[in-house]
């Protein structure tokens, strides 16, 4: 899988929970950029990410990230 | 396990809704629901979209427009209206989005409530909280196993205790008391899901008070009570020992984020309670209408014949077809309507009901029986209306898709599951679907079929018409075809030998005389296989010419089809290809025949059909056409024609 994949994937995930195709994702993306990215549905986020990837994220994993550039390459990690 | 591929949106779902078709155009679908402003509009549309396949993700979007509908307080909409409150001890949040959609997947437009977590008790007494002021109409208690069966506040001594879960089933029915005085409304209690490690193992009932054993006596125990009570269970302990426990709960995500029941979950969970709430509104189907060929039994009757179709001992395929006929059968005498809808001469049809002697299901348990070669939307109103029940209790199974989608399509309001590709998984199919969902066993309901079927007026139908052209245009179908060959020398010989039913003349041919029809150049064998949207059906028609009498003239020796395309207007696309190459040899006229056996009666009329004059008739009901070739014109042809290339 490559970043560009992860982005893709990410993309979709967070334009179809939101209902929202304006929006693009950046390294730099945090959950305070994007309306609606609370707390419950970034569990979602996260669900629909292990899901989409075929990934297990582990708690520690998640709890340290702190931007979109992090999550991905966390999934590029699980995913070589 | 059954076929549980192909997720919609690109999410590996472990556990699909794999009975529901997925839709190609979603993403255009909800775009299109999302921007309609007219909310009875918007809601008929997110009827039909919950009908169809969806993710995790794609449920969660589909629920934002249902659950403003659902907000929309003055709009009358056409669909029955529930309050749903749901009283838990952890999060439940993330489950809400998939109740909502499944119930919209059954026309009930829920308003939803999350109580406070932990707070149900409170709530329930405090006469000012927010759920008393949301007023429901059911009340779903959600409460965790860890809550249910007090696992923090375990000791030494009680592993022995038999009585562990009794005070906790107590306190249930003192809150179902409550719910039921405060507001009369549907109680429903989720029971526990068996998530604990054992402690003994193979003999866990020996430690009673182990918290894995009091999971399965409070799931024994709750069965009891909550009859007593009056309360439905939601049976996510049987759900999940089907799926299996670790695909409903991850104990990474309990730590993490307090859910009990994963994500992946979720669309299962939704459509179990969504079921619960239909059938206490009357809302669970009532009817299953059933194809005959390859889903009752295997085979083509109207081909193969009685001794032919396989059904029963002694193959495995005939006993999976037995199995779903005993399941079947079980349906029908809970309450479950039974019909048939099935493109047949109704003789034919008959037959195996009368008269074979491993049909499990009898003529005597189908309430409206209908054979013939009309298409299955038409046929399937009338069933509706000879019953005298909404369409919307219907649920039509086929082993084809093509019919399928054209039910679909023709009448959104019906259910038509995708079927498994074996039929030894029809019966677990419809079972996982859950369409005939049922609070409880009545004398009633187990005399129905037979209520119904005395009161069934076969006749007297008024047919509302099926836009057959605009689907037949959809399904991108080609037909390809190329003259005889080594290649498809074993299916010809097979289609010739089998086909009694689309067969003009019902000429025999052994693979020796289809090789002598290749090498002769006054004769010429064609195949014709169609493919559509759904993929490729095969070699599914043959014709066989010859120009022996006078090359302005090619009689048309054989002319037989595959009844699985009937409807379709392969016919005429199959005689524009063999006018075209009788043109191209100089011929001016086709002459078909007709003979006339116990079997062919639905080709009588085949050439009049296509144009063709004729011009002798015998005395037993066979006759001879002819076509001129200077005077035809192709009709609409549905499919595009293409020569088929074989380098063999």
């Amino acid at each position: 899988m490559t970043e560009r994949e992860v982005y893709a994937g990410l993309t979709e995930i967070v334009r179809e929970l939101f209902g929202d195709d304006t929006i693009v994702l950046s390294a730099t993306t945090t959950a305070n950029d994007v309306d609606g990215w609370d707390s419950f549905n970034h569990l979602n986020i996260i669900a629909a990410a292990e899901m989409k990837f075929g990934v297990k994220f582990r708690t520690k994993e998640i709890e340290k990230l702190t931007n979109i550039g992090e999550m991905v390459g966390l999934i590029l990690q699980k995913t070589r | 396990m059954p076929d549980k591929t192909a997720a919609s949106a690109g999410l590996h779902d472990p556990l699909p809704l794999y009975w529901l078709p997925a839709a190609e155009d979603w993403s255009d679908r909800i775009k299109v629901l999302e921007a309609e402003i007219d909310p009875n509009a918007a809601w008929n549309r997110a009827l039909t979209l919950a009908s169809f396949r969806a993710d995790f993700i794609r449920t969660c979007r589909l629920d934002r427009t249902i659950r403003r509908l659902s907000e929309a307080s003055s709009e009358v909409l056409n669909g029955k209206r529930i309050r749903l409150a749901i009283l838990g001890s952890s999060t439940v949040a993330h489950l809400v989005p998939a109740i909502r959609v499944a119930c919209a997947r059954r026309g009930i437009l829920a308003s939803i409530y999350e109580a406070e977590y932990g707070q149900y008790l409170q709530e329930l007494n405090d006469t000012s909280s927010g759920l008393h002021q949301f007023v429901p109409t059911a009340i779903l208690f959600a409460i965790d196993t860890y809550h249910l069966t007090n696992a923090s506040t375990e000791s030494a001594a009680s592993l022995a205790d038999k009585h562990a879960t009794d005070e906790v089933l107590d306190r249930l029915v003192d809150c179902w008391r409550l719910a039921h005085n405060a507001f009369q409304c549907h109680v429903i209690q989720q029971t526990a899901l068996p998530l604990f490690p054992a402690l003994l193992g193979n003999n866990e009932h020996r430690s009673p008070g182990s918290r894995y054993s009091r999971v399965t006596i409070f799931n024994n125990r709750v069965r009891v009570v909550a009859d007593e009570s009056n309360v439905d269970l939601l049976a996510i302990d049987a759900r999940a020992a089907q799926d299996g426990v670790a695909l409903w709960h991850d104990p990474v995500l309990w730590h993490r984020a307090k859910q009990e029941i994963s994500p992946s979950a979720a669309l299962q969970y939704g459509d179990l309670v969504a079921r619960l709430l239909a059938a206490r509104q009357g809302r669970s189907y009532k009817c299953a209408v059933l194809d005959l060929d390859n889903t009752l039994w295997g085979g083509v009757i109207g081909d193969d014949g009685l001794e032919g179709i396989v059904l029963g001992q002694g193959s495995a395929l005939g006993e999976a077809f037995v199995c779903f006929q005993e399941y079947l059968w079980d349906l029908g005498h809970r309450g479950v309507i039974l019909a048939v809808c099935s493109k047949n001469d109704e003789s034919n049809a008959l037959a195996p009901f009368d008269r074979h002697p491993e049909m499990v299901l009898k003529r005597d348990e189908i309430a409206s029986f209908r054979t013939n070669w009309d298409d299955k939307p038409a046929n399937i109103r009338a069933i509706a209306q000879s019953l005298n029940i909404g369409l919307d209790s219907l649920v039509c199974i086929d082993d084809n898709p093509f019919e399928r989608s054209l039910v679909r399509r023709e009448l959104p309001m019906v259910a038509v599951p995708e079927m498994p590709e074996d039929p030894a998984l029809f019966a677990c199919c419809i079972a996982d679907a859950g369409y005939f969902e049922s609070v409880a066993l009545t004398e009633e309901d187990q005399q129905r079929t037979r209520q119904y079927q005395t009161n069934n007026a076969r006749d007297v139908l008024t047919r509302q018409s099926t836009d057959m052209p605009t689907y037949l245009r959809s399904l991108q179908m080609r037909l390809l075809w190329r003259e005889f060959d080594v290649v498809g020398l074993q299916r010809i010989v097979q289609l010739i030998n089998k086909t009694n039913q689309f067969n003009l003349t019902t000429r025999r041919y052994t693979e020796a005389e289809v090789l002598a029809v290749m090498n002769d150049n006054r004769k010429f064998g064609l195949q014709f296989r169609l493919t559509d949207k759904f993929g490729d059906n095969g070699i599914i028609a043959i014709i066989i010419g010859t120009s022996e009498q006078t090359p302005e003239e090619i009689r048309l020796d054989s002319w037989l089809m595959s009844c699985r395309v009937l409807g379709r207007h392969v016919e005429e696309a199959t005689l524009a290809v063999a006018v075209d190459l009788a043109r191209s040899v100089g011929a001016v006229r086709l002459v078909g025949d007709y003979y006339p056996t116990s079997k062919n009666e639905m080709v009588k009329e085949h050439y009049a059909k296509l144009g063709f004059t004729a011009v002798e008739t015998r005395g037993d009901g066979g006759s001879r056409s002819v076509l001129d070739l200077s005077q035809y014109r192709p009709p609409e042809l549905f499919m595009a024609i293409q020569r088929e290339n074989h380098s063999d």
